[in-house]
């Protein structure tokens, strides 16, 4: 359990309905101590951003599985520099090929996991990618 | 021989033959466990059926209540349909594939639509950045559907779409072509999703809420039930139950449950349970737990046949048959070992065609990395020609029936999906069912469960928990380009100035009117699909009446 509890949004962007692997991920980071917000399905770029912004998040958990992460991404982390937002940790998964994954982290999404991670990869993840001081 | 007999051996076999055994080499471990999560005993003998009677609990194909299967023959008549599911970038490069698919021994099409097109958007609409035929084809208008079925004859052709939400205006498209064709609404035949309910349980691809949703399903299963016999109007699907994680039996349950909501639907219209039941069709996952998915198939039938027959008193008894459409486990697939897939998906098939499907889709290897490229598909359809030339299993109807495991695994599993029926309609039927989260929270569960039994290696998966490889050397993905997206939106855009827009603006007024009032609503959804209106005008049009849904957001 980490030693204060972040806050972690968790969000699905774009239009696909798979949301099997981000509730099991909002289940298993709420049963690590986590405080979770999740969005639920087809949110916008914009419109996880703003929920980002009202909640003070330390981190953004996304979920693609429609194809379109390039852009949904990009636009995310684009839409965080413009709201000085620089500081709050992007991460994902879902169906996302090796060569787009490392273009994804080079624009500053700190991690991407596909189909077959498990929850305490994530977890592990979260732990070293948090700043564990108080808020 | 009696009873007591039989007890009296098993009993001298427990205590001589198999504790001997057990002495020198125990067992792998203490419970096994299907994928289910169920309890699996050691052995099944003729006392696990005992109870049931051969005649009229496991009775002869083609016959009430059809645990066998539909037909007396099965695959020695007609083997099952080959269909696999496709869709990808613009109407015109799927039209390619759907062409390349008919050469190579493909029975019948089966058209699978981007994620734009399925929540109702254009392609150049801003929810649709970055989505435009990724996950699918790219249909704006009656225009991309024409390019989609170029050089296919629709008369000659079965068609599968997976649609739901937007149904009505993609079955709308399918028949403009076909009038284009000159080929007969009479005539042609296939298939349209149509199953809303699992989408707000499962799939979650919805636009409306749910009761106008219905009223639109209603309205496509009393139209077409008139206009266009041969089609199956609904298929009623626990593929997506599965995929999202439930157990077998959630799936089994949930999908009979919302075929019920369907009926009754029906029925409230004052349509005749004979005239559309028989095009009531089924669409049943095939996962990895060979005999748990081969007893779903034998217990779907059973237990639809009972529905059909006694609650709603069916009289023809093609009203009573569940016909289904098999597709293999995507959520099964790996991204480790990806080659490793095709063994999956083989078992899975074999697990479909054991159970009596009417039409399959094998998935391709690599699934869980991107859309199919050509040679993943054409493996994935030669798994099915293999096991239907090669194997041996076509040869014979229900080959599996009389053992004593399935038989009892069967009988189990029906009386389980009954008590989860009853429960929902207890709580008012599928629709009340749904608004309280009830399937929902079932499946996150199951999910949940299974998850957790994977990581603490209860479950083995190869290649994932178990047997892994460091350093796998990345195969080769089918990739959709930007520019295709680009081109999609110039497109529709093309089409807005092309087209007669005071056409459009009056067939799109007379929807929105017509969607207020009691009026069967495909024939202006065909008016604006034959004035060229795109699908997100249709969609817009409806929604000013139906309002929209929203994901509640529950984990």
């Amino acid at each position: 359990m980490p030693a204060v509890k972040a806050r972690i949004l968790l969000s699905k962007a774009g239009l696909d309905g798979h949301d099997r692997g981000i509730k099991i991920i909002a289940r298993a980071l709420r049963d690590a101590g986590y405080e979770i917000i999740y969005t639920g399905l087809h949110r916008t770029p914009e419109m996880i951003v703003e929920t980002a912004l009202q909640e003070d998040v330390n981190a953004i958990g996304i979920s693609v599985l429609s194809g379109a992460h390039n852009f949904l991404f990009a636009e995310i982390i684009r839409l965080l520099k413009e709201n000085k937002m620089e500081d709050v940790i992007v991460f994902g998964g879902g169906i996302i090929p090796e060569a787009d994954i490392a273009d994804l982290k080079k624009t500053g999404v700190r991690e991407i996991f596909t189909p077959g991670a498990s929850t305490e990869e994530v977890l592990e993840f979260l732990a070293k990618a948090l700043p564990a001081q108080p808020r | 021989m009696s009873v007591d007999k039989l007890r009296q051996a098993y009993k001298a076999w427990q205590e001589k033959t198999l504790k001997n055994a057990l002495e020198k080499q125990p067992e792998r471990c203490e419970t096994f466990t299907n994928l289910s999560g169920r309890p699996i005993e050691r052995l099944y003998t003729p006392l696990d059926v005992e109870q049931m009677d051969p005649v009229t609990d496991i009775g002869t194909p083609g016959d009430y209540p059809y645990r066998r299967g539909i037909h007396p023959t099965m695959y020695r008549s007609k083997l099952w349909t080959m269909r696999q599911f496709s869709g990808f970038a613009t109407a015109a490069e799927t039209n390619k594939r759907l062409h390349y698919l008919l050469e190579h021994g493909q029975t019948g099409l089966s058209i699978a639509f981007h994620m734009p097109t399925l929540m109702g958007y254009d392609s150049d609409n801003p929810r649709a950045r970055g989505e435009v035929g990724k996950c699918g084809v790219a249909i704006d208008s009656l225009r991309d559907m024409e390019t989609l079925l170029n050089g296919i004859p629709l008369e000659k052709v079965t068609t599968s779409m997976t649609t739901n939400a937007p149904a009505s205006i993609l079955f709308s498209m399918y028949l403009a072509v076909a009038e284009k064709q000159k080929a007969s609404w009479k005539k042609i035949s296939g298939t349209i999703q149509n199953d809303i309910l699992k989408e707000y349980i499962a799939q979650k691809t919805w636009i409306y809420p749910p009761n106008p949703s219905l009223r639109l399903i209603t309205d496509i299963i009393e139209f077409a039930t008139k206009e266009v016999p041969r089609w199956n109007t609904i298929s009623i699907s626990g593929y997506h139950i599965r995929e999202a994680g439930s157990t077998a039996v959630q799936e089994l349950a949930f999908t009979l449950a919302d075929g019920i909501c369907y009926v009754e639907r029906c029925l409230e219209r004052g349509m005749d349970i004979d005239e559309f039941a028989p095009r009531l069709s089924f669409f049943f996952n095939a996962h990895n737990d060979f005999f748990e998915e081969i007893a779903k198939y034998r217990a779907a039938r059973s237990l639809w046949a009972k529905i059909a027959r006694e609650r709603f008193k069916a009289k023809n008894p093609r009203s009573w048959k569940l016909r289904f459409h098999t597709q293999t486990a995507g959520c099964s697939l790996t991204a480790q070992q990806p080659y490793n897939n095709v063994v999956r998906v083989t078992i899975q098939a074999l697990a479909g065609v054991l159970g009596g499907t009417q039409s399959l889709h094998t998935n391709s290897l690599d699934e869980t990395l991107a859309l199919p490229t050509q040679e993943a598909v054409t493996i994935a359809l030669r798994t099915q020609q293999i096991i239907a030339h090669e194997s041996g299993v076509a040869d014979t109807v229900d080959p599996l029936a009389g053992s004593y495991f399935l038989e009892s695994l069967t009988h189990t599993m029906e009386k389980e999906a009954m008590a989860y029926i009853e429960k929902i309609d207890a709580m008012g039927g599928m629709v009340a069912a749904i608004e309280n989260q009830y399937p929902q929270k079932e499946i996150a569960n199951a999910a949940y469960q299974y998850q957790k039994e994977v990581e603490a290696k209860r479950k083995v998966i190869v290649g994932v928990n178990k047997y892994v490889m460091e350093d796998e050397e990345p195969i080769e993905t089918l990739e959709i380009t930007e520019a295709m997206e680009k081109a999609q939106i110039a497109n529709v855009q093309r089409l807005r100035q092309e087209r007669d827009q005071s056409k459009v603006d009056i067939a799109r007024r007379t929807l929105t009117e017509k969607a207020a009032t009691k009026e069967n609503l495909l024939p202006y959804i065909l008016d604006c699909v034959r004035t060229y209106c795109t699908l997100g005008e249709i969609v817009d049009s409806m929604k000013e009446v139906f309002g929209e849904y929203r994901d509640p957001g529950d984990y």
